[in-house]
């Protein structure tokens, strides 16, 4: 897997900097594979025939104007769609391999593999330190000092021990709303998912906070397999290395960010980054 | 254009005045009521209500000891019983079966017994145990608080549930957190202020229920912990000893009225004060 690491703007699209250059002829290692998938609430067809990868150890961001169903995507790729009833997919989605839509499919084994963070913040109503606990002790049967260590080192991945250190044990809601998604952030992490799906999680936050994620979406790529959805562009271009534009339910254009940002095969993606529309 | 403006003035302060007048009207029978109960019970309150049993007819001094010993005991196992029943139904309706017609159904009856006037609670236990049994008892009596309980209870506990946030319920969901522990250790916690205040209302209005009692712990002049013979309680005490001839009687009908209106208060206050806590967490 090569990567170069540079700063190259779009002389197409001035202003929107593209931070991850891939190769696109290398050879990737497809973690989730979606295949002709079809999603239906009720009567309406939310996603039309979508085909796309989520490649090992790199981020794929999905952009798109409201409603063209780049959350309804990612909300199968865990199932948390079936929490709720009137609602139906047809196609296969391959997780290493395996087609995760059948019905015997375990959800509580896939989603702590499939780890997934929220557009508004959820810490729950538990203590900080507890809200992280959480997670780990669903899964494993751990030492309290072993516990301790976990916390904390997800505290640390998701850059909030300094900030939280002293208060642990303090409620989760006492924090803000930069650091309440951090927390989840943590909280998603520290249950060792294999791959982390982010809803526009920085939408409700400030750009400090934002830039403190994006920062952090960087740094757990190495050990992560990242989707995330996001209304905004520089966002996308500064830290996914795949992109996938959904337009009206349909994947309208699959592929490195670079390419996505400077010379896109179709046009409504190009109006769409442009700006001429969404 | 300030013809207008000073119309809807005028307008403002009319339906203002008319709506104080409301207000004090309804606050003004409520003082009365209050201060009746405090000026009649407060001439004849000494410690012997606490320690002392009803008197017979005719006799001076005594208390409402049994009456009240009754009411804790009848009341409490009432609201035993009855919550975990009203707890565990609201959960299958705010959890399990959230999106089943099931659910629908149950809402609707429910709500009639919410709604059900309680003599026919106290009718349908004088059938199902009184008549069984052969005599009246404390177990009846409180087998017939437990059925006003779980309506309320359950009333309560669903939607306190179902203001638990969907994002909190995805978010643990996203954990891979089973249903029983995501309902324990997320929506009972973040509902838990909500579900006690529904229960200390079911407390409020089941001590000053006398219809059911009636028909199922009738009264005991005696002193009684047992629950398998006729017990006695504050509300039945009150309908047979203000109806009465006799002053004695009737002043303590008078203090057993303030003991339940006091108790109701206090209950509801705490009530207030959880669900006051609730909204700030």
């Amino acid at each position: 897997m090569s990567m170069a690491h540079t700063e190259t703007t779009s002389p197409a699209m001035p202003g929107i900097a593209v931070s991850h250059v891939v190769d696109p002829k290398a050879e990737r290692d497809e973690r989730i594979a979606v295949r002709n998938l079809n999603f239906y609430y009720g009567t309406h067809r939310a996603l039309k025939n979508i085909n796309v990868s989520l490649y090992t150890g790199l981020v794929t961001a999905f952009i798109g104007p409201s409603g063209c169903g780049k959350s309804t995507l990612l909300r199968i790729l865990n199932r948390i769609y079936d929490l709720y009833p009137n609602q139906r997919v047809e196609g296969e989605v391959l997780f290493d391999g395996r087609n995760i839509l059948g019905p015997k499919e375990d959800l509580n084994l896939l989603r702590a593999r499939v780890g997934m963070v929220f557009q508004k913040p959820t810490p729950f109503p538990m203590t900080i330190y507890d809200n992280i606990a959480f997670g780990i002790r669903l899964y494993e049967n751990i030492s309290k000092s072993e516990l301790d260590g976990r916390v904390e080192s997800a505290l640390r991945r998701s850059a909030l021990w300094e900030e939280v250190k002293d208060k642990l044990h303090t409620s989760g809601l006492g924090l803000s709303g930069g650091q309440q998604q951090r927390l989840c952030i943590a909280r998603t992490v520290a249950v060792k998912p294999e791959v982390i799906l982010l809803d526009e999680p920085c939408s409700a936050l400030d750009p400090i906070s934002t830039a403190k994620i994006e920062e952090l979406i960087d740094e757990l790529k190495s050990d992560y397999t990242i989707a995330i959805v996001t209304h905004n562009m520089q966002q996308a271009a500064r830290v996914s290395d795949y992109t996938a534009f959904m337009y009206l339910g349909e994947m309208v254009e699959f592929g490195p960010t670079n390419k996505i940002f400077t010379t896109p095969d179709d046009r409504r993606t190009q109006d769409y980054i442009t700006g001429r529309f969404g | 254009m300030i013809d207008l403006y000073s119309r809807r003035r005028h307008r403002n302060s009319l339906v203002m005045g008319l709506s104080i007048g409301a207000t004090l009207l309804g606050l003004g029978w409520l003082a009365l009521i209050l201060g009746a109960l405090i000026y009649e019970s407060f001439r004849g309150l000494s410690l012997d209500v606490f320690t002392q049993m009803t008197p017979p007819p005719g006799a001076s001094g005594g208390g409402l000891l049994n009456p009240i010993v009754g009411s804790l005991m009848m009341s409490a196992l009432g609201v035993v019983i009855g919550t975990p029943i009203g707890i565990l139904a609201g959960t299958y309706m705010a959890e399990y079966g959230r999106f089943s017609p099931v659910t629908g159904v149950v809402r609707f009856i429910n709500d009639i017994l919410l709604s059900a006037p309680s003599i026919i609670i106290g009718l349908f236990i004088y059938e199902i145990v009184v008549a069984p049994m052969g005599h009246f008892s404390g177990l009846a009596g409180a087998l017939s608080l437990a059925v006003l309980v779980v309506p309320i209870v359950v009333r309560t506990t669903e939607d306190m549930l179902n203001l638990v946030p969907k994002e909190l319920r995805e978010a643990s969901s996203a954990l891979g957190t089973p249903q029983a522990r995501m309902i324990w250790n997320i929506c009972y916690r973040a509902a838990r202020a909500g579900i006690l205040t529904g229960v200390l209302l079911a407390v409020a209005r089941i001590s000053g229920e006398t219809a059911p009692l009636l028909f199922t712990a009738l009264n005991n002049q005696f002193f009684s912990t047992n629950l398998n013979a006729p017990m006695s309680s504050l509300p039945t005490v009150i309908f047979q000893f203000a109806l009465s001839p006799y002053a004695d009687w009737q002043r303590l009908a008078w203090i057993g009225a303030m003991i339940i209106t006091f108790a109701v208060l206090a209950f509801s206050i705490i009530a207030r004060a959880l669900a006051a806590s609730r909204k700030q967490s």
